[in-house]
C-alpha cells in the first residue's frame, strides 16, 4: 500500500468517479423511462408492436454490454450514426437497461390486483389518474428492490466504458495503475469507491420503499 | 470471415456452453435457496435478524463478484482452507446471486395485498400453510420476470469464474480465438451459445408465468 501514490492522484480519481456517476444516472435514467415506455407500450392489444418490443427486450438482455458498445460506438458511424465515447457510453447504458427496466415494470403493474384498478374506473378515475395514483405506487412496492438491484448491477457495468475511452474510473485506476506500478492499491481504491455508490443507492432505495408505503398507508391523500 | 472455423471448434464450444450451464444452474439454485432465507430474515419480526439480512445484502451485492471468486479461492487457501475451483465458482456464482434474489423476492412478498394473510387467519390456516398455500404461489408469480432478468444476468457473470480456472463458454471462446487467429468467428460462436441459452431461460420464464397465471382467480 502506498498512501502517497492515491493522494497524488486523488484529483484524477475524483474526476473518473464523477464521470461514473455522470454515466451511470443519465444512462440509468434513460433506461428507466425507456423501461417504464416499454412496459407500457407492451399492454396495447396491437401483436406486432408486442413482438417488436419483445424482441428488443430479448436482443438487449440476451447478449453482452460490451457487444452492443462496440456496435454502437465502432460500428455506428458505418450507419451515420456519429457519437463521442461518453455519448455512446450512455446511450448504450440506457438501451442496455431498458430491457431489464421493462421487465421490472411489467412484473410490478402485473402486481396490482385488478380488482384495484376496477375499482378506480368504477369512481370515474381516467386511465391516466388511475396509472399515476393507483397502479404506480402499488407497483412500486414490487419493483423498487428490483430497480435497486438493477442500479447497482448497471453501476459496475459502467467499467465496461473504460473499453471505448470515457474517462471513468476504472480508465483512470488503469492510468494509474500503469504509471505507477501499484495495480493493489488500485483495485482496493476501485473497491471503496463503487462500494461507497452501492451503498448510497441501496439506502435512497429504501428510502423511496419507505415512502410508497407511507403513501399506500395513508389512503394516498399525500402525494 | 470464414463460418467453417466455428464449425470446427463446435464440439468444444458445445462443452464449454455444458460447464457454463451447470455452474451458472447450481449457482442460480443454490442462491434462491440462501435468498429465500435471507428474504425471510429480512421480513421477520425480529430487529436483529433483520439487520444481519440487511448487512449480508449489503455486503455480497456492495462487492464486485470478481473479488469474491478470488477471496474465495485465493484469500481462503491463506488460512488453510484449500477450496477446489468449482465449488469456488459455483458458492461465488451464488452468494453474490443470494443477494439479488432476495431482494427482488422480498418485493414480491410486500407485493402481495396484506388482507389475504389477515383473511387466511380469519380461515384457520395455520403459519405455515399461510406462506406455502397462499403469499409463495403468488409472490413466485409476482417474482418470475425480475428472477429471470437475475438468472441472465448471472449467466453472463459466470464468465468470470474462468479467474478460478474453470475451462467455461468465454474462457473456451479465447482459447479458441489464440488457437485459430479467427478472434470473430470465435467470440461470435461463443456469443451465439450464451443468446441460445440466455433465449431458453426466457422462454421458460415466459412459460412459468404463464402456469401460474392459470391459478390466479379472477
Amino acid at each position: 500500500m502506498s498512501p502517497d501514490v492515491l493522494w497524488r492522484y486523488l484529483p484524477s480519481l475524483a474526476f473518473g468517479f464523477g464521470v461514473t456517476v455522470f454515466c451511470w444516472s443519465v444512462g440509468g435514467a434513460l433506461g428507466m423511462a425507456l423501461g417504464f415506455a416499454i412496459a407500457l407500450l407492451r399492454r396495447l392489444p396491437v401483436p406486432p408492436l408486442r413482438w417488436a418490443l419483445r424482441a428488443f427486450i430479448e436482443a438487449f438482455r440476451g447478449t453482452p454490454f460490451l457487444v452492443q458498445l462496440f456496435l454502437l460506438y465502432a460500428a455506428g458511424p458505418s450507419i451515420g450514426l456519429r457519437l463521442s465515447a461518453t455519448a455512446a457510453g450512455i446511450l448504450g447504458l440506457g438501451l442496455y437497461s431498458s430491457a431489464y427496466f421493462a421487465e421490472i415494470f411489467r412484473a410490478g403493474l402485473a402486481s396490482v390486483p385488478a380488482g384495484q384498478i376496477e375499482a378506480a374506473t368504477s369512481v370515474g378515475m381516467t386511465k391516466f389518474d388511475t396509472l399515476v395514483r393507483v397502479e404506480l405506487p402499488a407497483a412500486l412496492i414490487a419493483a423498487v428492490p428490483s430497480i435497486v438491484n438493477m442500479l447497482i448491477v448497471l453501476s459496475k457495468e459502467t467499467v465496461v466504458l473504460s473499453i471505448i475511452t470515457v474517462p471513468e474510473l476504472m480508465y483512470q485506476m488503469q492510468t494509474m495503475a500503469a504509471e505507477t506500478f501499484t495495480a493493489f492499491d488500485a483495485i482496493f481504491a476501485m473497491a471503496a469507491f463503487y462500494w461507497i455508490l452501492v451503498e448510497a443507492v441501496s439506502r435512497l432505495g429504501s428510502r423511496v420503499e419507505g415512502r410508497v408505503t407511507a403513501y399506500l398507508a395513508s389512503g394516498g391523500e399525500r402525494a | 470471415m470464414k463460418p467453417e472455423a466455428i464449425l470446427h471448434s463446435f464440439g468444444y464450444l458445445t462443452q464449454a456452453a455444458g460447464v457454463t450451464v451447470a455452474v451458472s444452474l447450481a449457482g442460480i439454485v443454490i442462491g434462491f435457496v440462501i435468498g429465500a432465507l435471507i428474504c425471510a430474515a429480512r421480513l421477520s419480526r425480529r430487529a436483529w435478524l433483520r439487520r444481519l439480512g440487511g448487512a449480508y445484502v449489503s455486503i455480497f451485492r456492495g462487492v464486485p463478484l470478481l473479488v469474491q471468486l478470488l477471496f474465495i479461492y485465493y484469500f481462503l487457501a491463506e488460512f488453510g482452507l484449500d477450496v477446489p475451483a468449482i465449488v469456488a465458482a459455483v458458492g461465488g456464482l451464488a452468494l453474490s446471486s443470494s443477494a439479488y434474489q432476495a431482494e427482488i423476492l422480498r418485493g414480491a412478498f410486500n407485493a402481495v395485498p396484506r388482507g389475504q394473510a389477515e383473511a387466511a387467519v380469519a380461515l384457520g390456516f395455520n403459519g405455515l400453510e399461510i406462506w406455502r398455500r397462499i403469499l409463495l404461489p403468488q409472490a413466485l408469480r409476482i417474482s418470475i420476470p425480475p428472477l429471470i432478468n437475475e438468472f441472465i444476468l448471472l449467466l453472463k457473470a459466470s464468465s468470470l469464474v474462468s479467474v478460478v480456472g474453470i475451462a467455461e463458454l468465454t474462457r473456451v471462446s479465447m482459447n479458441i480465438a489464440s488457437l485459430t487467429y479467427r478472434p470473430l468467428e470465435a467470440y461470435l460462436g461463443g456469443g451465439l451459445f450464451y443468446l441460445a441459452i440466455n433465449l431458453t431461460l426466457a422462454g421458460f420464464g415466459a412459460l412459468a408465468e404463464r402456469r401460474l397465471a392459470a391459478g390466479e382467480a379472477r
